[in-house]
């Protein structure tokens, strides 16, 4: 954020590669869901406007086509950045971070919270290049902290692991309480 | 005096005290890490703080929004990267400062301007909290109704350089909260007879992806930086009386961001702005401004700290949010059956004066940590950015799944994440969205009710305060565009 000019601007200044696609994309999802108004909401008769439940849908939906058409327009005014396809496959890369996320959240169940956890830190460091016994321990450190702070010391809502029913008793039941 | 020791009496106990030094010290930290930010935190811990009661809860999140941006001066200053967005302008001067060998200078200067802004502010509201008492009853379904269209239409225009991003973006967050089951009539809207769809998009998803899991992906898909750290030596607290010398602008730019947070959907930006824009205006050595002038660090960070309490006004007095840090507090008053509006001024007056407290305590323990902790708290800069994407997805499933265990609300909260994630990618803002959802709701309700009384649209705006806001709006908007057509005539004479 080194400054270029004296003048301050904290406002954006410039276009990025990407956001004609994104326009597109915007202003042609909110075209089709205007377009299911009628079969998606109702019109109840004899109701005002303001009563009516079909009315804040609209009222959405239309300011989102209108300003999504400007916004598409003053996009394509402005010149072209190159780049559009790169930062598409940017934002197609991000999926590989939605995968992870969800692998956690449905081995949560299964696993427990405290398990889940620890390979999730553990196997996503390793995957972001830091392959060092200091990063490593680092991340399962920070793990196992955030399970004793959320599950442990606050009670967080969190299903016990189906894999603790395999410990004995009273293990079973420190785990299904702490972790 | 007794409404004072009763709101007192809701601060003096050891989990509120406690919710106040973790909220304090952890938003200095937050707000230190560059990436992170109080909006993330906030989103992450707001779901963890349902469990708590209702001034614990907001204790805690408040001491984040109050000090995150103290933290972020930090970065900003040493590493010219701003903590939180809201610390932008202060890397105009204060990396040179830093540059130049005076780090220690320009963060004592930093702490001291954002102090002055804190205890300005609350000091402000708590002279103004008997005039917002007497006005607060005056505003029925119209004037809110009108008040959170302003908040619209000022979220809007406010995004300069953005606005019709800002438009269909604040539209969209519109439409997001009329989808599921209407309160009135019950009918199902956008559900595609989908049963998940049924109980509607939540705030707390929606905020969750959009903030957390968006800046997780953002950081887990970028380069590592490495950041050189500047010897920082000396006693802060020489530093800090350094603020006297530049009072004139400390409580110009305080004033500026007090106004600011009133006014929904306005904010730290605009107050920051204008408080940079006065000081470069008036001062006896305007050239220095973006070389490493002090009056620079001074006008923002005043202007920027002040916001906080004052954005808790419309919050308490007509529920209306300014900007989407008030939007996710405003969740929780909500989940404990707390409603803000007139209502709360009128018969729990102690219980929003002692929030006010908490602001001012808030505020002497975050200088008196700053202060002697600002050399062991640089070192969070040092934490590698995919390492802090990884940390933020860990902490977001707690933050998604806990509010109900359901596996749907977090693939909801990764669909968001994406969606965040393409708009931070393209530099488009994300707060719009959160204040269309919470303030395109209470525009329904309040309009609907509304309606019931009026028989002409011209009733609508026949009472006072109606009126004043009414022709705000007018305002507002007229501004804007006799602005913008000046502008474009001043552009067409220059080519």
């Amino acid at each position: 954020m080194q400054p270029d000019t004296p003048t301050p601007h904290v406002f954006p200044t410039a276009r990025r590669p990407g956001e004609l696609l994104f326009a597109m994309l915007f202003l042609g999802l909110s075209v089709l869901l205007l377009a299911q108004i009628g079969w998606q909401t109702q019109w109840l008769p004899g109701k005002g406007l303001a009563a009516q439940p079909r009315t804040w849908p609209f009222i959405g939906l239309a300011g989102m086509v209108l300003f999504g058409a400007l916004h598409l327009l003053a996009t394509r005014r402005v010149r072209r950045t190159p780049g559009r396809w790169a930062e598409a496959l940017v934002w197609v890369r991000s999926l590989e971070f939605v995968a992870w996320y969800l692998a956690y959240v449905f081995s949560v169940p299964y696993l427990g919270y405290l398990p889940a956890t620890l390979i999730f830190c553990v196997s996503l460091t390793w995957r972001c290049g830091y392959r060092g016994r200091f990063a490593l321990v680092s991340a399962a450190g920070f793990g196992l902290g955030v399970v004793l702070f959320f599950r442990t010391a606050l009670a967080a809502k969190i299903p016990g692991g189906a894999i603790y029913e395999l410990l004995p008793a009273p293990l079973n039941s420190f785990f299904l309480t702490y972790f | 005096m007794d409404l004072f020791l009763s709101s007192l009496e809701i601060l003096a106990r050891w989990d509120v005290f406690a919710a106040l030094v973790v909220g304090s010290v952890g938003g200095v930290i937050v707000g230190a890490m560059p990436g992170v930010g109080a909006a993330v935190a906030i989103a992450i811990l707001l779901p963890a703080t349902f469990s708590l009661e209702p001034i614990v809860g907001l204790t805690a999140l408040l001491g984040i929004y109050g000090s995150s941006m103290f933290g972020g001066a930090i970065p900003a200053i040493l590493i010219n990267t701003p903590g939180t967005p809201v610390n932008a302008l202060t890397t105009y001067d204060g990396y040179p400062m830093t540059r130049r060998g005076e780090a220690r200078r320009a963060l004592s200067l930093a702490y001291g301007a954002s102090f002055f802004g804190g205890i300005f502010a609350i000091l402000c509201l708590i002279l103004l909290a008997p005039v917002l008492a007497s006005i607060a009853p005056m505003f029925g379904a119209r004037e809110i109704f009108l008040a959170a269209l302003l908040g619209i239409v000022l979220v809007v225009l406010t995004h300069r350089g953005q606005i019709l991003a800002a438009g269909m973006l604040v539209c969209f967050g519109i439409f997001l909260k009329t989808v599921g089951l209407e309160g009135t009539a019950y009918t199902q809207r956008y559900t595609f007879g989908q049963t998940w769809l049924a109980s509607g998009v939540d705030l707390i998803v929606v905020v969750l992806g959009i903030f957390a899991l968006s800046q997780a992906f953002f950081l887990l898909t970028q380069r590592d930086t490495t950041y050189e750290l500047p010897p920082v030596k000396g006693k802060f607290l020489q530093g800090l009386t350094e603020i006297f010398k530049y009072k004139r602008l400390a409580t110009v730019g305080s004033g500026f961001g007090v106004i600011c947070g009133m006014i929904p959907g306005v904010g730290e930006f605009m107050s920051q702005f204008l408080s940079y824009s006065y000081a470069q205006r008036t001062s006896k050595t305007p050239d220095l401004f973006g070389k490493g002038n002090p009056e620079g660090i001074v006008a923002s960070e005043a202007a920027n700290n002040s916001v906080p309490p004052a954005a808790m006004i419309p919050l308490l007095a007509l529920g209306i949010p300014g900007e989407e840090l008030t939007a996710m507090m405003l969740s929780v008053f909500y989940v404990h059956n707390v409603i803000p509006g007139p209502q709360l001024f009128r018969d729990q007056m102690d219980f929003v004066l002692a929030l006010y407290i908490a602001l001012f305590v808030l505020n002497v323990l975050v200088i008196l940590f700053l202060m002697t902790s600002t050399n062991i708290l640089m070192q969070v800069m040092r934490i590698p950015s995919r390492f802090l994407g990884m940390m933020i997805l860990t902490f977001s499933l707690i933050g998604v799944y806990s509010l109900r265990n359901s596996l749907t609300d977090c693939a909801i909260a990764a669909g968001f994440g994406v969606f965040g994630f393409i708009l931070k990618r393209l530099d488009l803002p994300t707060s719009p969205v959160i204040l269309g959802i919470v303030l395109g709701g209470l525009m329904e309700t309040k309009l609907r009710t509304a309606m019931t009384r009026v028989n002409s649209p011209l009733d609508f705006i026949d009472r006072p305060i109606a009126f004043i806001l009414f022709a705000m709006i007018i305002l507002a908007i007229g501004l804007h565009i006799t602005t913008h057509l000046r502008n474009r005539a001043k552009d067409k004479a220059h080519a």
